[in-house]
This record gives structure tokens, sequence and C-alpha cells, in this order.
């Protein structure tokens, strides 16, 4: 019995790959965008390179690089980026593409946020109403800008009653809360599209360049340990800002809406 | 082979909870068997037997062999443990322990299956086996390393006659096969019977030790000769 | 309340009937009124997970009847980091459980107890730790060995090692107590008689390796920090199922939740098989 058991986890572990490999910490919101299943058969096609996904929020991502686990780092929050350059974890910051932030609420729109002038008044209005608000809570790059336009608008969400709802989850179980009590979120367009639960929830507003979500990539320091595979991740970024990449980032759509902008400038 | 006894208990104690179960008490046995060890319930057969067996540790004195060799004695318990194997490997396990040969194995465990009468239920699971055939089952596993002494405690209580009989007949052969019996008995017709040398136990201590025929006839007190009797001894 | 349910489905004529709901004078009335009633019993937000749980069912079934290549892989990775991870933790925690029921030593106790607190141990603690001592900056970084298969299988014998351990003793002091007098008498080595108990309380041991399978297969936090869920590479059915869930997509996840469920007891059976046909051959 011992030796049939150790037999089928043997047979079970008969694999191999030959392709080189690379560890990129992307945000939940990049890949529940779907775009990355796009990106990478076509990366390994170009560059016979398997870029491994670690899907986690911009906080967790930038801790990775700052260990050096990974060896390149996919996110959007730029004031988080420029300290992880300046501490001297990333080599450097290139920005790729970006998309947009957008209010997430029930149809019924019960704050009335939907002819909102820009997202710091939607943002009023939730207050005002005391509608639920569910917020990503993660330190997130969606969290930040969530906060970031929280500021605009005046308030302190620390200082928020029980209306507002601080999960502490990736986009998708935020978004799986949102529609359980049928609260408002701000979410990436991109996770909104590809969410499959949306229930009694709504785009409600969008559009306002507060709202403009920059992603940038960052390969991880080469000096932080010999493991780190700096030379993939400028081969990578090279592909990244190149014309391919260019031309399946702005002709990705869902339900025939584009959702990213290819912004890499040459070098 | 080197001769064990005599065996020598020198003022052997034995305390559980501080309260004692044995002794202090003298005890020495001679080559000569089988011994047969009677007494009241709480008399503290048992614990002698397994004193003299090595399982049981004294609280002082000393239990002394002539030459000692664990391996050279096997024990058989009033209820039998079985191991959870087949008939054929329970008794298979004692001389698999000593490395013992496969062929040899093999031959020693037919000829104990056959002379057991458990050769059609080699395969079976022992704890599907009755008391009687459990019993039977630990004698042979006991004998199968051809031992020059035998403990048994009690190994005929809780069986009906027929299985008595059967064991008696084993017991008998063994003894005739040159193995040395040291056994406690609630039965004092079977004591009879097999009894060489009685040894007589009571509040702990040996009470008596001699020639059995001797203490059957004339017991050489009155404790004995009430016990015997079947009155109640404490 | 009644009232304002009939307005909000917009179909006066359609009464929809709760079994929770009791029924009194005031809505009886109301009901006579009506020229048409329809009972639809259990008709609430029940209904709609049911539906729910349907469509995952349905989702299980066509992922598998259609020999889904991308399950397949995380089925058969989910096996593999589980059955490696279980055949690890019992080689220790069986002959530590059988130890720690033979033996008898100054600190027994306190390990014993030791054990049974590390069984509680949360998963994602253990894959804390793990991540902490495994990352390039941790003192086994060098390994590299962080988001591999390798770290989740470590992550996951911590965690069912204790539990192994723990049921493994258990029925191990059991069965010593039976066979103590026994072995003593036989004058038996502390490994001879660490091996019988091992040998004869096997399938009570195959109990607790399940217990450990059981607990290892459906583990999710752990793995999630070690292996990072990263596509064909450390991707299981748990971290699959939480990504799915994640995505909204109820019914997918559900799928994979019921596949796992079926691994688990195709495993179950299996092991249970192969230990039948040998106990057949030895008896």
């Amino acid at each position: 019995m011992i030796r049939s058991f150790s037999a089928l986890i043997l047979a079970l572990w008969a694999t191999g790959s030959t392709a080189e490999e690379m560890r990129l910490a992307v945000t939940t919101s990049f890949d529940s965008s779907g775009l990355a299943d796009v990106l990478l058969p076509a990366i390994k096609e170009d560059l016979d390179l398997d870029v491994q996904l670690l899907v986690v929020g911009t906080g967790q991502a930038l801790r990775l690089g700052e260990a050096g686990d990974v060896d390149a780092v996919l996110v959007h929050s730029k004031a988080a980026e420029e300290a992880f350059v300046a501490a001297g974890h990333g080599t450097h910051r290139r920005e790729i593409m970006y998309n947009d932030f957008v209010l997430i609420g029930p149809a019924t729109d019960t704050a009335g946020i939907a002819d909102a002038a820009s997202a710091a008044d939607a943002l009023q209005r939730i207050e005002t109403a005391q509608s639920l608000f569910v917020s990503r809570g993660d330190d997130s790059g969606t969290h930040k800008a969530e906060l970031t336009v929280w500021a605009q608008a005046g308030f302190d969400a620390s200082t928020f009653d029980s209306w507002y709802r601080s999960v502490g989850a990736g986009m998708g179980q935020a978004l799986n809360t949102a529609a359980a009590m049928d609260a408002y979120v701000l979410s990436d367009r991109a996770s909104w599209l590809n969410f499959a639960n949306k229930a009694e929830l709504a785009l409600l507003y969008s559009g306002d360049p507060a709202l403009f979500n920059q992603y940038a990539y960052l390969p991880v320091a080469p000096a932080k340990n010999e493991n780190v595979r700096n030379d993939l991740a400028m081969v990578l970024e090279a592909w990244l800002t190149g014309p391919r990449a260019e031309a399946l980032i702005n002709g990705y759509a869902i339900n025939g809406e584009t959702l990213f902008v290819f912004n890499a400038q040459p070098k | 082979m080197t001769q064990m006894f005599p065996l020598t208990l020198d003022q052997v104690l034995v305390r559980r909870r501080g309260k004692a179960v044995i002794g202090p008490t003298n005890l020495v046995l001679q080559p000569d068997g089988p011994t047969i060890i009677i007494g009241p319930n709480g008399s503290g057969k048992t614990t002698l037997l397994r004193v003299m067996h090595g399982i049981e540790r004294v609280t002082s004195g000393t239990v002394a062999w002539q030459h000692n060799d664990p391996s050279q004695h096997a024990f058989v318990f009033q209820s039998p443990i079985v191991l959870r194997r087949s008939v054929y490997e329970n008794l298979a396990y004692p001389l698999r322990l000593i490395q013992t040969p496969k062929p040899e194995v093999a031959q020693a465990v037919d000829h104990w299956l056959e002379r057991i009468g458990l050769a059609d239920m080699r395969h079976s699971p022992a704890l599907r086996l009755s008391g009687g055939e459990r019993q039977k089952l630990a004698i042979a596993r006991a004998l199968i390393r051809k031992p020059q002494v035998l403990f048994l405690d009690e190994p005929c209580a809780n069986l009906d006659g027929h299985a008595t009989r059967e064991i008696e007949a084993l017991l008998q052969e063994a003894t005739a096969a040159g193995t040395r019996l040291v056994m406690s008995t609630h039965d004092m017709g079977q004591a009879r019977r097999l009894a060489q040398e009685l040894v007589f136990m009571l509040g702990g201590k040996v009470h008596d030790v001699g020639d059995a025929e001797t203490l059957f006839t004339s017991p050489a007190n009155k404790e004995l000769s009430a016990f015997l009797r079947g009155d109640i001894v404490t | 309340m009644l009232q304002t349910f009939f307005e909000q489905t917009g179909h006066p004529e359609l009464v929809i009937l709760s079994a929770q709901w009791t029924l009194d004078i005031d809505w009886l009335l109301y009901f006579t009124r009506k020229d048409r009633i329809v009972f639809v019993p259990q008709q609430s937000k029940c209904t709609a997970s049911m539906i729910e749980i349907l469509e995952g069912l349905k989702a299980a079934f066509w992922l598998v009847i259609t020999f889904d290549a991308e399950l397949w892989e995380i089925s058969l990775r989910s096996l593999r980091v589980t059955l490696t991870a279980l055949l690890i933790a019992s080689a220790i925690a069986i002959p530590l459980g059988t130890y720690l029921a033979v033996q008898r030593f100054r600190f027994r106790r306190f390990v014993i107890s030791l054990i049974n607190a590390l069984m509680g141990l949360p998963p994602v603690v253990v894959g804390l730790v793990v991540y902490i001592l495994l990352s390039r900056t941790g003192p086994f970084g060098v390994l590299d060995l962080l988001f591999t298969p390798t770290a989740m299988i470590i992550a996951q014998v911590i965690i069912i090692t204790p539990v192994i351990a723990s049921i493994a003793h258990q029925s191990m002091r059991e069965l010593w107590a039976e066979y103590h007098d026994l072995l003593i008498s036989l004058n038996t080595s502390k490994r001879q008689r660490i091996l019988t108990l091992i040998w004869d309380g096997r399938r009570n041991l195959l109990t607790a390796a399940l217990a450990g399978f059981g607990r290892a297969i459906g583990e999710v936090g752990a793995i999630m920090i070690v292996g990072g869920n990263i596509d064909h590479v450390t991707r299981v059915l748990t971290t699959a199922i939480a990504l799915e869930t994640g995505k909204g997509d109820f019914a997918l996840a559900l799928g994979l939740g019921f596949v796992l469920i079926g691994l688990a007891i195709l495993v179950n059976l299996a092991i249970h098989t192969l230990s039948q046909t040998e106990r057949e051959g030895r008896w």
C-alpha cells in the first residue's frame, strides 16, 4: 500500500518546463480586468518567458518587491511607487497605461450621485445621505485613490460612522460585499466590467479626471539579492512598452468597451 | 542450556499508591515443577507472578535468578491479549521479534496451529476467536519460543470445562517437554491435577510452600486447611 | 407588509406565500378579494441561492465531463501538493504520536498539550510565518522556495502534522493500553513496540491521516500566502475558488467546490480500497 501510494505521488510530480520564469506582482484590479490573459500568452510567444503573476493589493505588491520576492511590480499608486523607487527598492518607475475608476452603487441611486458635478461632489452626496459605502480598506491602489477623493471632498474617511464599511479585501470581494448590501463602492472600470455578480448594482458616476488610474511598471532593484532576475524584468519592460503591447492593450475590450489606454513614453 | 533456577525472592515488597500489595516476603523456586500458586482474591498471586517474570518492579527486596535470560521465560495473562492480526501472525510474532528465519517461523507456526486445532482459522483475525481459543492461542504463542519457564496467571478463569481440559493437556505436554510451569489458579481441582509444588499466598505474603501432595493431604496450619476446605480466609 | 410586497412585485394577481409567514385574518380577507391566488412554496431569497447552487452543480458537471484542461491541471496540482504534504506529515506525526503513547518522559504532558494547541493554529498565521522564513530576505531565502508548490507543501505539513499526531496519539494510547503487558512480557525493544503499534493500529492511523488530508486539501489561507495562486504554477482548487469568488463568478466557484468535494471523496475511497485489499491478503 505504501509503495503504491509513493508511486502515485511520484507520478503526480512528473512534469517539466524549460522556459525562463520571472515573477511579477500585480494588483487585483489589473488581474480581474482579464488583460493578463491576453498579454501573458503573447509574452510567452514573443519572449519565451513565463511570467508568474502574484495577484495582491498594491500595498502587498510593493512589500513583495521590497523583500525581493518578485522581480518587478505593476501597480497603480503614484505616491507609493515614487517612495518605493526613492527608497532604493526599485530601479525606476515606467508608466505603461491607464484606465479609470468608477463609482458603483445601487441602481436606485439613493444618494443621487448620477448627476454629480465631480467625483468629490458624488462622495459628498453619499456622505450626506449616509448611504452604505464599501471601502477596500486594504492599502491597495484603489483604496488609496478612494481616500484621495474623500480628501478632495473635504472628509477624513477614518472618522466615518458605520455606514462606511471598510472590508479589507480585494476588488472582487469588495464588489461582492457591495452587491450583497446594495452599497456604493469605488472600483476600477475593468474589474467592474468583468464582475459577474452585479446583482442590483450599476455604474453611476465616472469621467472625473480625479478618477484617472495610472498603471506603472517598477523593476525591483537587483541589489536586493542574487535571485532577483533584473535581466528578465528589463526584457519584459521593453516588451510592455513596445508596439505589440500597445496594440493589445488599446485593443482590449469587454462588451465593445475599451478599458485601457496605452501611454508608455519611448525612451 | 544454562540452568536458570533456583529463583530466589528475598524480602520482596511491592507498594502501589502507598499500600503494600506484596510482602515483604521470601520464596525460593527450585528447578522442579510445576508450581501452583493458590490463595484468596487480593492475596497477591498475580503481582507475585509479574514480579517473578520481571514486568512489575519491586519497591524493595531482590528477585534473583541463578542465571536470568528474559527470552527464556514467557507469560500468559488471565484475559488473553491477542494482537489485532491473523491467528497465524499472532503465533509468528514472538519469533519475528528475534529475527527467526522465515521457513523456521512457518514450520513452528504450522506445528502449533495443528496442535491447538486452529489450522483452519489461520488467516482469520484472532479477535474473532472464542475465549477458549484465544487462551490456547496465547499459550501456544508463549510456548513457541520454547521457553524454560512459563508463568500463567489463572489461564482457565472464565473458561468452560472443555476448554479447561484442552489447556491442561497443553500444559502437561509442555511440562513433559521440559518447560517449568509457575501458575496461579482458583480451581482447587486444577491445582491438585497439575501441582507438584504448592504455594499458598495470604495477605500479600507466601504463607506456605512445599510439596503439593503433602500440603493437600495434611495442611500445615489452620489457614491453609480452612482455605482448602473452601472457607473464607483473610 | 404583504401589501407592499404586492406593489413591489408588480403582479397583484400573483400571491407569493412563504412558509415562514403566518397567516392572520387581514391577510385572509385580502386573499378572498383576489380572483387568482398562486401558491409558490418557499419562494424568497432561498430560491435565489438554490438557483446559485444548481448553477454550481451544473458548472461542476460540465467542467468534469468536458475534461477541462485547466481543471485537470489545478486538480492534479491540488492532489500533488496535498498528498505529498500528507506523506511527509504522516511520516513525522505517526511515529511521534506512537512514541508519545509508548514512552513516558518528563515533558510528555507538555508536548501533548502543545500538539493539541497547535491543531488550532490559524492557517493564515502558518502561511505568514512560512512566508517570512522563505522570503528572499528571510533565513531560508537562498533556497528560493517562495511561491513554489514546495512552499505550499511546507505550510500544509506544518498545519496537518499536529492534527495527525494528535489523533494518532489518541488511538495509539488505547492500543498501547491493550498491548502493554504482552509487549513488555515479550521483552520487546522500543522500536519493536512502536512498529507493532503502528502496524496493528494502521487502520486507525489511516483515519488520522485522512483527517489530515481533509484539512490540507480544503486549506486556502496559508497556501494563498506562500504559493501566491500563480496560474500554472501554484494555483490549486481552493485558491482558484477564492479567485472565482473574487470575480463574482459564484457558479464556477461553487462548481470547483463540488469538484473539490468529489476529489476528496475519491481519495478517501481509493485509500480505503487500498487498505481493504491489503487486509484481505493478510488476514
